[in-house]
């Protein structure tokens, strides 16, 4: 089982999952985004999920210049150029489903 | 540690299964706002509406934008009009639910609860004209939703009220005449009301409600259906297991939104409602999840027992997930509201009295069913009393919520639009039961009341 590695740290954790039609410069795009916006990539991970590429990425916003608010407009502009959709959510959505605390 | 799967089960329920939450609703207690001028007391409730609602659209938004889900109502409820408005000056309340109305539309919510009666004893002189000015309230306002309790297990059932109320539907229904009797829709008939619903139109700020509290309804039928799906072939067990599985999930999203909202909000969390709430869109159907166990079409013999399942499973799935459960906590089947049903109810597999038996195993009661605009007021009245029973005996919350659509007869259709859908007009039996409804008096509680 692939694990995601987010067991660690405060709340500032965001699950940037990316999911479309492959092809070159999605990774490019989407780190470099998150570079620009100073957001540290704690992991990357990527499957085929019903015939679509799908890469999840855990982010930590603890340094980032952007609010969450903006951040997703930045990662929405680049999806459009990329042709896939790119969503961004805190990671207590991920843990709360699945666990109780 | 998550793993890969679980975040994407996450991201599936929500992008494609239609997994949201239903509505946030804000309860607010209006006992502070007793005015024996009426417009005192109206500018009090506006004032304290829009004050302590200020955020509540705003917050809502925030943690949609946060969370990645999507919450379709942010929503207000608010203490009984008929207890508020009592010490007013005033044979008329409408004032009072323009006042509601207005503050509503002011913080941007699309419904607000409360223009409400408790009068499963009998009813006090401010609950009759509460009563009295539900037509024109629901006519003149957009927003206000309105409910009235007319029977408990712990004291029988008001028949007086039961009658009224009948009344009170068809003259709702002629004075929204011109919207197919929209007013119907935001009226709600109960046995054994809950004080902390979320869910309209029902909703109401109860007695034993805090000053301000938030309250959460999930929703989610389209994740259970594909959850369902999923195990077409396994045994009953493994169906209930299923549910339970999937129940948990959504109302975990129910209690962290919830609490975010309480959070932000800086009011106390109240409760998570576990019902199954449907909407109009394809895929969001609670007749669909019955389908998908393996019934031709919703309505059908086996129905019930499906339901049955399908309402104790998901209780116990989302009793797990969350600490404090409340509110209705059951399927709801609302015909209008959910795209199976319209369809079973066109096909005339699902009748009035299967929908009554449905009721027995499941939340709420005979709910968005549009009958011929020509049914008296006796024969509705005698449909609320066999609800009212239901509730009574089996210590459970019943409701009825039925339109009699002026002008329209078995086979027309109303359309509501949104949330509140369209419906066929299906028929009621045409012996009379008036002589029976006309009795007056209480039904007396059950035996298994005595309970001390």
């Amino acid at each position: 089982m692939n694990h995601i590695k987010n067991d660690d740290g405060g709340g500032s954790r965001v699950i940037i999952s990316v999911i479309g039609k492959d092809r070159v410069g999605i990774i490019a795009g989407v780190s470099g985004v998150l570079k620009d916006a100073n957001v540290n990539i704690l992991d990357i991970s990527q499957t085929i999920m019903q015939d679509l590429f799908t890469m999840i990425l855990v982010g930590d916003m603890t340094a980032s210049s952007l609010d969450l608010a903006a951040l997703k407009d930045r990662l929405n502009e680049q999806a459009e150029e990329l042709g896939v959709r790119i969503d961004v959510q805190h990671e207590d959505v991920f843990r709360y489903m699945h666990r109780i605390q | 540690m998550l793993t890969m799967n679980e975040i994407l089960e996450t991201i599936r329920m929500v992008q494609k299964e239609k997994l949201d939450i239903r509505t946030i609703t804000m309860g607010i207690s209006l006992r502070d706002c007793v005015h024996a001028d009426p417009k005192a007391a109206c500018r009090k409730i506006y004032d304290k509406i829009t004050t302590r609602a200020e955020k509540l659209v705003a917050v809502g938004e925030e943690i949609e934008r946060e969370y990645g889900i999507p919450i379709v109502n942010k929503r207000i409820s608010v203490t009984p009009i008929s207890l508020v408005a009592e010490a007013s000056s005033t044979d008329n309340y409408v004032m009072f639910a323009q006042a509601m109305d207005k503050a509503a539309a002011q913080v941007g919510v699309n419904f607000i609860g409360g223009f409400s009666a408790l009068v499963h004893k009998g009813a006090t002189t401010g609950d009759e004209k509460l009563i009295h000015s539900i037509p024109e309230a629901l006519d003149v306002t957009e927003r206000v939703c309105s409910s009235v309790n007319v029977a408990t297990t712990k004291d029988g059932i008001n028949m007086d009220a039961v009658y009224r109320m009948g009344q009170v539907i068809v003259e709702t229904a002629k004075r929204t005449a011109d919207r197919d009797g929209l007013g119907c829709a935001k009226l709600v008939v109960f046995a054994n009301v809950p004080e902390d619903n979320p869910f309209m139109a029902g909703a109401f700020h109860g007695v034993g409600e805090p000053e301000c509290v938030i309250n959460v309804g999930v929703s989610g039928p389209g994740v259970v259906k594909n959850a369902v799906e999923k195990v077409k072939d396994e045994d009953f067990g493994t169906l209930a297991e299923t549910v339970k599985n999937t129940a948990f999930k959504i109302t975990r999203m129910g209690e962290l939104v919830g609490r975010a909202a309480a959070k932000k909000l800086n009011v106390p969390f109240g409760i998570v409602d576990l019902s199954l709430a449907p909407t109009p869109a394809v895929g969001d159907s609670v007749a669909e999840v019955l389908e998908a166990m393996g019934l031709e079409r919703c309505g059908t013999h086996g129905t019930t027992a499906a339901l049955a399942l399908l309402n104790d499973a998901v209780k116990k799935g989302g009793a797990m997930a969350s600490s404090y459960v409340g509110g209705l906590s059951g399927a709801f089947i609302p015909v209008s509201e959910d795209a199976g049903m319209i369809r079973a109810a066109q096909e005339g597999v699902l009748t009035l009295e299967k929908l009554e038996a449905m009721t027995c195993v499941c939340s709420v009661g005979l709910d968005m069913i549009a009958v011929p605009g020509d049914t008296p007021a006796e024969t509705i009245a005698a449909i609320i009393a066999d609800e009212a029973a239901i509730g009574m005996i089996n210590q459970k919350t019943t409701a009825v919520r039925i339109i009699p659509a002026p002008g329209k007869k078995v086979g027309d259709r109303v359309e509501f639009g949104g949330l509140l859908g369209h419906a066929p007009i299906i028929p009621v039996k045409q012996p009379s039961p008036a002589h029976f409804v006309k009795r007056g008096g209480r039904i007396p509680a059950p035996i298994n009341s005595l309970k001390n």
